[in-house]
């Protein structure tokens, strides 16, 4: 019996959160583009025409067609499946590097923010300091630095994105651990680090998760970026960016396509990050639900 | 009177502030006798508060305890190290909060917050915790336990979350129980149940409290013993039909007379001036600048405490004179 209310109770929180969701549709219409995207990169060899890497040189360079809906490239590669194959790449790399960002972001930010003191204020310069570098430079330094190729990729955009959740949660932290639930924590004898990361924490997470969404959108940009200049990828394989730049030099001779389809596909994936990552923070936070 | 289960000597509190110390708690005596219901009135500021933190050794920073002794169960808890007292905390001692709403934590379920307190006291297995957590919940008072178990304490009403707040406080059968103005915030129909749910629990369980409250109704209506704060001093304590019937202290007495009354035709008096600042706080009494009997002397220095009765304590120069 137990158990049945449980569920009920669990669908009614589900119900609820895709209701808000749809209320705004033009972000429900960009969750549904998500959805489609990640189904994309899981079934990425089911639903490519071709192979992403069988070269033809017979078909080099063709335009858009029946045969290839975005065209082919100068080794007669089907468009399509390479933008399909890419979106793998992408995805992958930017909610790894992420999910590793926000792991090590939340202890850094928690404790920063609870201890306060000599902690606080360490922690706190080594994150302006990595903050004083540009983004996208110190991802390209990084890169570079350790080696050229994707696991290095991640590892840049993991660093290049601690500093902002890390002072994130800081702040949060910074109130909420004055919160009287908080105080009610200490007062039944919580072990400390309980109290931070069980108690505390999770509170601090929807403005977060905001982030979090808007983040993977910029993530996705740099290990496109990236790959633009060459770094992270290894050719042959599929990836937006290094195709975007691959097609780059066609553009003056007409060949269009090449560059277009992948270009396309990194804005759709990116806009539909952002809007979605708005449509939540208006779901979040009550304070912004109705402004907009 | 039976063998006191807390007794505070002479505990001082300082707040160091950038305007200077506050001396937010200045060497209170309290007495805590095991089973009884202990009031402890007093104004905003009168360190009600700190001194229920002080018991849980919870004074934050720029808080700090500078002398004192606060005998809990024979042991004082002023000379126990952090990882001696943390075990004590919601076990031996528990304590409910002014604004119950906020004082749960939101993105826990109501149930899954005490069950945890359960296991993290009494080691107590996951399916036996749960078992003593929908009890709990059931005995204060909380129809259809099971479903309340899975709310969120947004979905619950304050009444509500108070109870919860209740049963946590009493889930690890705590020998002190101190409630921080547990009524604050909620419609007087409600508080009345609260501190009746309070005062039943308290005695079913046989944990003795320790209420703060600014209501001297709540005190009459509940408390064994009183004691009365004003400006981070205990000035009058006794047991409550003594107080009520001879206050001794004149803050006391403005206290009592400034209760508005339906039943007898008078003007309700106020209290006049402010309490005292606690950053330099006069020297001598620091109600004398309130009161219409002070002396030279109320200036100069502080009034002893001086016993009467037994236990009935004050601490005033007028009571030896008159």
């Amino acid at each position: 019996m137990m158990k049945k209310e449980e569920i009920e109770i669990r669908l009614k929180r589900f119900q609820t959160l895709i209701r808000r969701l749809r209320r705004n549709s033009l972000s429900f219409g960009a969750s549904l583009v998500i959805l489609a995207i990640v189904l994309i990169a899981i079934f990425a060899p089911f639903i490519a025409p071709y192979d992403p890497n069988a070269t033809d040189a017979s078909k080099a360079m063709l335009s858009v067609s029946r045969q290839h809906l975005m065209g082919t490239d100068i080794y007669g590669r089907d468009v399509l499946s390479r933008v399909i194959h890419g979106a793998r790449v992408d995805l992958l790399v930017a909610l790894v590097a992420t999910l590793i960002a926000l792991g090590i972001s939340s202890f850094l930010g928690s404790l920063s923010g609870y201890a306060g003191g000599w902690l606080d204020h360490l922690l706190m310069r080594i994150i302006d300091t990595v903050m004083s570098f540009p983004s996208f430079i110190l991802a390209m330094g990084i890169t570079a630095a350790l080696g050229n190729n994707l696991v290095n990729v991640v590892i840049a955009i993991a660093i290049t994105h601690i500093p902002i959740y890390t002072r994130l949660i800081r702040g949060e932290m910074l109130h909420i651990r004055e919160r009287e639930y908080a105080e009610a924590a200490r007062t039944v004898g919580n072990p400390t680090s309980r109290i931070i990361f069980y108690h505390l924490l999770p509170n601090c997470f929807p403005p977060v998760i905001v982030q979090a969404t808007l983040a993977m959108g910029w993530a996705i940009l740099t290990v496109a970026g990236l790959s633009f200049i060459g770094l992270g990828i290894q050719p042959p394989a599929s990836e937006w960016g290094y195709m975007t730049a691959e097609g780059a030099t066609y553009i003056v001779s007409g060949e269009w396509w090449i560059f277009l389809f992948p270009g396309l596909a990194i804005m759709i994936t990116v806009l539909a990050f952002n809007m979605v990552g708005d449509a939540l923070r208006d779901i979040l936070d009550p304070r912004m639900r109705g402004v907009s | 009177m039976s063998a006191p289960l807390l007794h505070i000597e002479d505990l001082t509190v300082h707040f160091h502030t950038d305007e200077g110390i506050v001396e937010a708690v200045d060497g209170i005596q309290l007495l805590v006798p095991s089973g009884e219901i202990v009031g402890v009135v007093g104004e905003s500021g009168s360190g009600k508060s700190v001194t229920a933190l002080s018991i849980l050794r919870l004074i934050r920073k720029p808080g700090r305890i500078i002398q004192g002794t606060i005998l809990f169960d024979g042991r004082n808890l002023l000379d126990l190290s952090e990882e001696e007292m943390r075990p004590l905390r919601g076990s031996h001692i528990s304590m409910i909060f002014q604004s119950p709403r906020t004082s749960l934590n939101p993105v826990l379920s109501a149930g899954w917050q005490i069950e945890r307190l359960i296991r993290l006291h009494k080691k107590e297995k996951a399916k036996g915790a749960r078992e003593q957590t929908v009890q709990m919940i059931r005995q204060v008072g909380i129809p259809s336990p099971e479903r309340i178990y899975h709310e969120y304490p947004h979905q619950l009403s304050g009444g509500m979350c108070q109870r919860i707040m209740i049963a946590m406080a009493l889930a690890t059968n705590p020998k002190l129980l101190i409630a921080d103005e547990p009524t604050t915030g909620l419609d007087v129909s409600i508080a009345a149940q609260i501190l009746d749910l309070l005062q039943e629990m308290g005695r079913r369980t046989g944990a003795t409290i320790l209420l703060i409250t600014h209501d001297l109704g709540v005190v009459a209506g509940y408390c064994d013993r009183v004691a009365v704060m004003h400006a981070g001093q205990v000035v009058e304590s006794a047991s409550v039909k003594k107080l009520f019937r001879q206050p001794l202290h004149p803050y006391t007495m403005k206290l009592i007379h400034s209760v508005p009354r339906v039943d007898v035709d008078r003007i309700m008096e106020t209290i006049p001036g402010n309490v005292p600042g606690l950053i330099h706080p006069p020297q001598g009494c620091r109600f004398a600048d309130r009161c219409q009997w002070v002396m030279e002397i109320c200036r100069k220095t502080r009034p002893p405490v001086q016993t009467l009765d037994g236990d009935h304590l004050v601490a005033c120069y007028h009571i030896g004179n008159s």
